[in-house]
């Protein structure tokens, strides 16, 4: 018992020492870094949504979506009744991948299917979430 | 919220399409209670008919398009004429301009042609006008005058820019939410000459416009714009009862200002969403437009449909048939002098699915 109580101070202390020797120090430049890359992501996915992606169809995303509108990102995960489950937005990418444009899925960790959600997500900044809406 | 959920909905619609209830009935019934110069005309648009390669053509398009044509065989009375309101096909290609006229020659009656921005951006028009002639003009039907516009014309410094080739033109303005695109306009000639048409008028004569875009300013960040809209609504402003109808949107719309009334169209291929559901800008819908309901990706041929158009006392009446959802009519009240959905107009007769957000 005696031996505990005295164990917790200097397992804070021990704490406190890696905490601040670990921390990831980041500057007004990093950020900039960052937010460079993510819109470059955006970029990527802006290219793929409007006819970026091969299909025997010849059809782009943005026909039907444009400014990714009628997306609905800020609903997801959420259960489609179609699929019989609750399902993640890649997941309704892939469908329409698969069945307006007949083509093939993407993998849904695929750097493709990253830029495609960050370009449908960032359209819609701005936006309360709203998981499970229909 | 409601006891209806959006799988009942769509489950009793389909059970009526099943039963193959096109609302004929509903025309017969306009006719019994007509007056001699009442008639109807019937109206198709935005096929967007895509060839893929050779002799392949994109199979949903084709579908939207048949089925309407053979819907629309199906009415009877038979209608006075038929109006296609543009983008028979979606890259302008003589192929797919072809390929949509084929299907379209299956329609009972006589078709005149509104030219689309997907007609006209590859060859500025030249295969469309080969097949179908002038892309002006307007006739007399029945006491009410009608012209025809196109409305989709542009800045020619736009239009002329050093392209590198036509389709290039083509796919800038075919993108929908492209930001380097450029506003669609009916221009200064083209305006006298429909100035030197409508003064041969007398101002009682209903008037009534068929033109690709809105002919008012709805949402120019995807062109359901037209940049001399006002221009053009100045020349009918003398008259006593004005109409326009447009295609373009691929959606439910309409609006009165002063003395037009302003109807959309819905598309064969595919509907679009509503201008407010993009979050980052502005748009300006009328409100008094009931939307459409949002689409079920499910079902392939969900918002989007043909109409029928009752003629009478100088106003339309605007039917959407509308597959695998019930019907809308859209009519002049005499009483509010502007269209009203005949079912939905109020806030409490809608049901869930009509939500967009
Ligand atoms: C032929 C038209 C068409 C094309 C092309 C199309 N979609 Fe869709 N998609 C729809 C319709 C209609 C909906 C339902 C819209 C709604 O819920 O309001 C939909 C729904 C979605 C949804 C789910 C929206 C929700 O509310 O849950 C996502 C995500 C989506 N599409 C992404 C895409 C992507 C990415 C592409 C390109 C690979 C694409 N779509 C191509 C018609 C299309
Ligand atoms: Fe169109
Ligand atoms: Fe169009």
């Amino acid at each position: 018992m005696k031996h505990r109580l005295l164990a917790i101070p200097l397992l804070l202390a021990g704490l406190n020492l890696s905490l601040s020797a670990l921390a990831d120090e980041f500057n007004a430049d990093d950020l900039k870094r960052w937010q460079a890359g993510f819109m470059s992501t955006v970029k990527s996915g802006e290219k793929l949504f409007h006819g970026g992606i091969n299909n025997p169809n010849t059809m782009s995303c943005d026909q039907c979506h444009p400014n990714a509108a009628n997306t609905h990102p800020e609903t997801y995960p959420k259960f489609q009744q179609q699929l019989g489950k609750v399902a993640v937005l890649g997941e309704m990418i892939n469908w329409c991948i698969r069945n307006p444009l007949k083509g093939k899925p993407l993998a849904l960790d695929s750097d493709d299917m990253a830029a495609l959600q960050a370009y449908i997500t960032w359209e819609r900044r701005g936006v309360a979430l709203a998981p499970g809406k229909h | 919220m409601s006891k209806y959920s959006r799988r009942d909905f769509l489950r009793k619609a389909s059970v009526l399409a099943a039963a193959g209830t096109l609302p004929i009935s509903l025309v017969e019934v306009a006719f019994g209670e007509s007056h001699p110069k009442n008639f109807t005309f019937a109206f198709i648009s935005d096929s967007h008919i895509t060839q893929t390669k050779g002799n392949n053509f994109v199979e949903n398009w084709d579908r939207g398009l048949r089925r309407s044509v053979a819907e629309c065989n199906l009415l009877d009375p038979r209608p006075d004429f038929i109006i296609y309101g543009g983008d028979i096909a979606q890259l302008g290609k003589p192929e797919e301009i072809d390929h949509g006229l084929d299907i379209l020659a299956g329609l009972r009656g006589d078709v005149r042609y509104v030219m689309g921005e997907h007609d006209y951006y590859l060859d500025l028009g030249s295969h469309w006008r080969k097949r179908l002639g002038p892309e002006r003009y307007s006739f007399d039907h029945k006491d009410v005058h009608f012209v025809v516009l196109n409305s989709i014309l542009t800045y020619p410094e736009w239009t002329h820019k050093q392209w590198d080739g036509g389709m290039q033109r083509m796919l800038q303005m075919a993108r929908l939410d492209n930001p380097h695109g450029s506003p669609f306009m009916v221009g200064d000639e083209q305006r006298q000459w429909l100035q030197a048409d409508l003064a041969k008028i007398d101002k009682a004569t209903p008037v009534v416009v068929f033109s690709h875009s809105p002919i008012q300013k709805i949402y120019k960040g995807w062109n359901f714009w037209t940049d001399d809209a006002e221009q053009v609504q100045a020349l009918l402003k003398p008259f006593d009862k004005a109409t326009v109808i447009y295609g373009h949107v691929h959606q439910i719309q309409y609006n009165q200002i002063d003395n037009i009334s302003f109807h959309a169209v819905m598309a064969t291929a595919w509907p679009w969403p509503y201008p407010s559901t993009y979050k980052q800008a502005e748009s300006h819908l009328a409100k008094l437009t009931v939307p459409m309901n949002r689409a079920d990706p499910f079902f392939e041929r969900d918002a989007t449909g043909w109409q029928f158009i009752d003629m009478h006392s100088g106003n339309v009446d605007l039917r959407y048939v509308l597959p695998g959802n019930t019907s809308r009519r859209v009519a002049f009240d005499e009483e509010a002098g502007r269209p009203m959905d005949t079912r939905y107009q109020g806030a409490m007769a809608r049901i869930p699915p009509r939500n967009h957000y």
